[in-house]
C-alpha cells in the first residue's frame, strides 16, 4: 500500500488560514462601514420622526 | 492501487493557494494610489458637498473598482506578462493564483464597487465607474493592447476617469471642470508610458506587444513624446480657466511643465540606445513625480480654501 499523498502541505493550511481571517476581517469591516453609512444617511434626527 | 493514484491526483487542489498578499498584488496597489490620490482631488476641487463619511466610502469604491479592473487586467494578460521581466513575478504568471480565481476576484470586486458606489451617491457616478471598469478591462486589455502602438494613447482613459468619478460623485454630474482633471492625466499618459516603452523596449518586444517603439521605431517614439509634451502647457491651463484650480498651482504647474519639456527634449536629443534609455528613465521617474506633484498643489489650494484663478465657462 502506497503512503497516502497529502494533497495540502503545511504551507497551503497556512496560506488557507490567512486568508479565512483576511475574509473574516473584511466581513467585519463591511458590516462596520455599511452601519456607520445607515446613520450617517439616516441622519441625526432619525429618532424623532413620526412613526 | 493505480485507481487510488488516480483518485488522489484529481483530489489535488486547482487553485487556493494564493496568500493574502497575492490577492493584494492582483490590486495593483501602486496604480491604486495614484487613482485614490487623484480621486481625493476630484472629490475636493467639485462644486458642492458631500458627507465627509459619504465622500469616504466613495473614495473607497472607487479605490475597489480600480483594483477590480487590475486584476481582470492580470487574468487577461497572464500570457505576456510572464513573457516580460517587469510583470514575470504577479500573482497568475508565478503560478501563486489561478487565472479563474483572478478573474472571479475581479468580476465580484467591480460589480460590487459599482453597486455600492450607486448606492452610497449616485447613478452617475456609478454608471462611470462601470464604464472606466469595461474601458480599462475590454477596450484597452482585450482590444487596444495587442492591436495598436495606439494603444496607450485611448486606453490612457481609463486611468483619467477616476477624478471624474469622484467629481460626479459629489454633484451628479460631468462638467468642463472635472473634464480639465481627466485631461490632465489623458495628455501625460502618452510620454509616461513611451518613456517607459522605450527602456524596456526589448521586454515589450519579445511579448508581442505593438508599443510604439517596437512599432514606428525610437527616433518616432522620441519625436512623439516630445510633441504631447508640449501639449501638455495648454491641458495645464485648463483646471486655472475652469475655476478648478488657483495661483498655486499656476505657478507650479508652470515650472514643472518647462521641466517636463526640457527632460523631454534632452531625450529627444540624446543619440545611441545607452543614453537614450538614460534619458528615458529620468523622463519617465519624473512624469510621475510631475503628475502627482499638479494634483497635490490643486489639494493643498482646497485645503486651505484658497480660491480658483477664474471661470470663464
Amino acid at each position: 500500500m502506497a503512503n497516502p499523498v497529502q494533497p495540502f502541505s503545511p504551507e497551503d493550511l497556512a496560506r488557507r488560514r490567512r486568508r479565512s481571517v483576511a475574509l473574516a476581517v473584511i466581513l467585519v469591516v463591511m458590516v462596520a462601514l455599511f452601519f456607520i453609512t445607515t446613520i450617517v444617511r439616516l441622519g441625526s434626527t432619525v429618532g424623532e420622526r413620526a412613526l | 492501487m493505480q485507481v487510488t493514484s488516480n483518485i488522489i491526483d484529481v483530489a489535488l487542489p486547482d487553485g487556493g493557494q494564493g496568500d493574502v498578499k497575492d490577492f493584494v498584488g492582483l490590486l495593483k496597489p501602486r496604480v491604486m494610489s495614484l487613482v485614490v490620490f487623484t480621486a481625493i482631488v476630484g472629490l475636493l476641487a467639485a462644486p458642492g458637498t458631500i458627507h465627509p463619511w459619504m465622500g469616504f466610502m466613495a473614495i473607497l469604491c472607487i479605490a475597489v473598482g480600480a483594483g477590480a479592473s487590475g486584476a481582470l487586467n492580470m487574468w487577461y494578460d497572464a500570457d505576456i506578462d510572464a513573457i516580460m521581466k517587469r510583470t514575470a513575478s504577479r500573482p497568475v504568471p508565478a503560478g501563486k493564483i489561478t487565472p479563474h480565481e483572478a478573474l472571479g476576484f475581479g468580476i465580484v470586486l467591480s460589480v460590487a464597487s459599482v453597486l455600492l458606489l450607486g448606492l452610497f451617491t449616485n447613478i452617475a457616478a456609478a454608471a462611470l465607474l462601470a464604464f472606466t471598469i469595461f474601458f480599462y478591462a475590454v477596450v484597452y486589455t482585450m482590444w487596444l493592447k495587442r492591436a495598436t502602438p495606439q494603444n496607450i494613447v485611448i486606453g490612457g482613459a481609463a486611468g483619467a476617469f477616476p477624478p471624474m468619478v469622484a467629481w460626479a460623485a459629489v454633484t451628479g454630474s460631468f462638467d468642463l471642470g472635472s473634464f480639465s482633471l481627466f485631461l490632465l492625466i489623458f495628455m501625460w499618459t502618452p510620454p509616461h508610458f513611451w518613456a517607459l516603452a522605450l527602456f524596456k523596449e526589448i521586454d515589450y518586444g519579445k511579448a508581442g506587444v505593438p508599443m510604439l517603439p517596437n512599432v514606428a521605431g525610437r527616433p518616432a517614439t522620441k519625436n512623439q513624446i516630445l510633441w504631447y509634451t508640449i501639449g501638455l502647457f495648454p491641458t495645464i491651463a485648463l483646471p486655472l480657466v475652469t475655476g478648478v484650480a488657483g495661483w498655486i498651482y499656476a505657478a507650479g504647474a508652470t515650472a514643472l511643465t518647462l521641466k517636463f519639456l526640457f527632460d523631454a527634449i534632452v531625450l529627444y536629443r540624446a543619440e545611441g540606445t545607452a543614453s537614450e534609455n538614460k534619458a528615458a528613465g529620468k523622463l519617465f521617474g519624473f512624469s510621475i513625480l510631475w503628475l502627482f506633484a499638479l494634483f497635490a498643489f490643486i489639494l493643498v489650494e482646497k485645503l486651505l480654501g484658497l480660491p480658483a484663478v477664474g471661470n470663464w465657462f
